[in-house]
This record gives C-alpha cells, structure tokens and sequence, in this order.
C-alpha cells in the first residue's frame, strides 16, 4: 500500500518543510561548534551519531527512518532471557 | 469521521479536551493506568487511581457522549519498587469485572531493567489466570528497540500468550516489523519529540499495511495533543488513501481488538442517535 501521490507530488509537499529541517539541523550544530571554543565535544558520542545519521541520509533506498532509529537504539542482546 | 482513540490519559487532561474530541468525531476512548509524574506511595494511591479510572473517568466522557474503557496495572518506571508493585498486582483483580476494564495494560519496560521484567512477567502471569487482554508499553527512545524485543521475547516464552489479545503500543520504524511478525497487535502514538508524527505513522502504514495496527494520541500531563487522531486522519486523506482504509485503522481495528474484552459494552454512534430519537418519540 504505497502512497498514492506520485513522487513530485509529495516532493512539491514536503521540500519546503524539509529544507526547513536541515536548517535547523545546520543552526543546532554551528550553535554548538560557537559554544565549543576549546573543541571538547569532538568526540562527543552523540556528535557523531548525528553524522552518521546524516551520511545514512546521503544514501539511497526505502528505509532511512528505519536505519536512524536503529543508529540511536542500545544494543539487544539475544538470548538474555535464557541466563 | 467517527474515531477511537486506543490509548489515551484523560486523568491528565481537562473536560474541554473530552468536549473538542467529541467534536472531532471521537466516539470512545481506552485508558491505561500509567505514570502520574511522580511514584506513588502506597497501594491504596493506586486504588483511589483505579477507583478514578472507573468511576469518574466514564462519567466526565459521558458529558461530551464519549465511551469511556479503561486499563489496570502498576506502569514500569514504578516497577522498581517490586513489594509495592506485587501488593498492586494482587489487589488489581478488584477491578477486572468492572464495567469497561479491558484487561492488563499499560505493562511493559521503561529502562530495560531486571525488576522491570520480573513485574511484567508477573503481569503476564495475572493476565492469563485471569483470561485478560494485555496493552503493552514500549520504551522511548535508544531503548525501545531493545525493550520491544525483550517483551516480544517474554510473551513467547508463555505458551498461554495469545498475540492476538496483545496489543503493542509505540511502534515505530524499526519496531512495527518486531510486534507484527509473531502476530501481535500494535499501535502507533502520534506525540510530538520522542515518538511517532502524523505523517511517519501514515508512511508506516504504506510500508506494513493497515492490518493489525492503530493509532493513538497517548494524550497525558506532557507535551502532547489529544487531537493527533485526526490529524492522521487529515494526513491519510491527504495522501488520497480511502474512507474505508483510513476507518479500519482509527475504528475498525481498535473496535475488532476490543471486542475480545467482555467487558467491551460498546454502543455504535448511530444506535446512539437512534435510541435518542426513540427516547425522543
């Protein structure tokens, strides 16, 4: 049960609102690379899952949501019930 | 269009929101025990909860023409604390035949933690000696992936469990595929941040179907919108998907996983309508 609005369609719809978003991605990050000065987040843990996500959203396919959700999930450990 | 909102904390909210939903076509909500923002105390904090959750909760609905259904537990961030948690489980049978109690829910995991499964097993456990339909609360954020696939793991382990008569809630991308593969119901909540929006719920069901799923606002004391149903709706309608397809997930489906309860008494819109005129004659 795809979408029933074609591809341009739902890019008409949606490329305002996203642009919007990216800016707000690019203003949070400028906003904490100012308040940065000594350069003591560069490893910070959730910095680079933010760039992960972003090369994640540089790829093709169908399921980008699906893989960022994962990217900023804990780890599961099968078979944690059978110890 | 008519809807039902599956999972939603009315405690939380104030008559004004009841009365604006009603507007909005809902005609019945569910309601789960869950959090009240701090730990509660005692036993009998959480019997005068119950006692408000079945007694006054359907009443105040009722003053807009909402039915009003319910849910009983003690939620997971309280399950640290495992006496007062056992002392809840064993006193909540008190209210299971009260008039719209559905069964055991929200249950689940919070942070993941051993107390966390003992209290949901123990959940379980009261669910199936007692023939109870079971809502399932699922973490937030970099736990809920985990936490899915831990409950999932839990409910398999009980041959009694019948996914069926389980409903998942919080569903999202990379979680809606855990619930629905072993038969489970699930349910996505709109709600603004930490969970699902509007237009990736309406993506999910592109992606999974509309089989088996729901939405809901889970409209509580945070940041959240207990119109986030239709603005679904809106979103579908929008996407020129069907009336009918649009109707199996805000009513059909929620009508079809409630009907299990016997103690979902629910009247259909139109009855109403039609028992108001004949009292009218």
């Amino acid at each position: 049960m795809t979408s029933r609005m074609t591809g341009n369609e739902i890019l008409d719809t949606v490329f305002l609102e996203v642009r919007a978003k990216l800016l707000e991605v690019g203003a949070s990050l400028d906003r904490v690379a100012r308040a940065d000065e000594g350069g003591t987040l560069e490893n910070d843990s959730r910095l680079e899952k933010i760039r992960a996500s972003l090369r994640i959203l540089g790829d093709d396919g169908f399921d980008r949501a699906e893989q960022i959700q994962r990217l900023f999930s804990d780890d599961y450990i099968p078979g944690w019930n059978k110890e | 269009m008519y809807f039902i909102d599956p999972h939603v904390h009315m405690i939380s909210r104030v008559t004004d929101d009841y009365e604006r939903m009603a507007r909005m076509g809902c005609v019945a909500v569910s309601e789960p025990a869950f959090w009240a923002g701090f730990d509660r105390g005692s036993v009998d904090g959480f019997r005068d909860y119950f006692r408000q959750l079945t007694e006054f909760e359907p009443t105040r609905a009722g003053w807009s023409g909402i039915q009003h259904f319910t849910w009983m537990c003690i939620n997971a961030k309280e399950a640290e604390n495992v006496s007062l948690s056992r002392e809840v489980i064993a006193m909540i049978p008190e209210f299971l035949d009260k008039p719209g109690v559905l069964g055991i829910g929200e249950i689940g995991l919070n942070k993941n933690t051993k107390n966390e499964s003992t209290i949901f097993r123990e959940h379980v456990e009261l669910a199936m000696k007692t023939n109870e339909l079971i809502l399932i609360h699922t973490p937030h954020l970099q736990d809920k992936y985990k936490g899915t696939r831990m409950i999932v793991d839990m409910l398999l382990e009980d041959d009694r469990v019948d996914p069926e008569r389980v409903l998942i809630d919080h569903v999202e991308e990379h979680t809606v595929a855990v619930a629905k593969e072993d038969g489970f119901w699930c349910a996505m909540t709109l709600y603004p941040i930490t969970k699902c929006t509007p237009s990736r719920a309406a993506d999910i069901i592109e992606t999974y179907g509309d089989d088996r799923i729901m939405v809901n606002s889970a409209g509580d004391w945070g940041p959240s919108n207990p119109l986030a149903v239709p603005d679904f709706i809106q979103e579908m309608r929008r996407r020129g998907h069907s009336e009918t397809k649009i109707k199996k997930i805000v009513y059909d489906n929620p009508l079809e996983f409630f009907s299990q309860s016997r103690n979902f008494k629910f009247t259909p819109p139109d009855t109403l309508q039609e028992e108001q005129e004949v009292h009218v004659d």
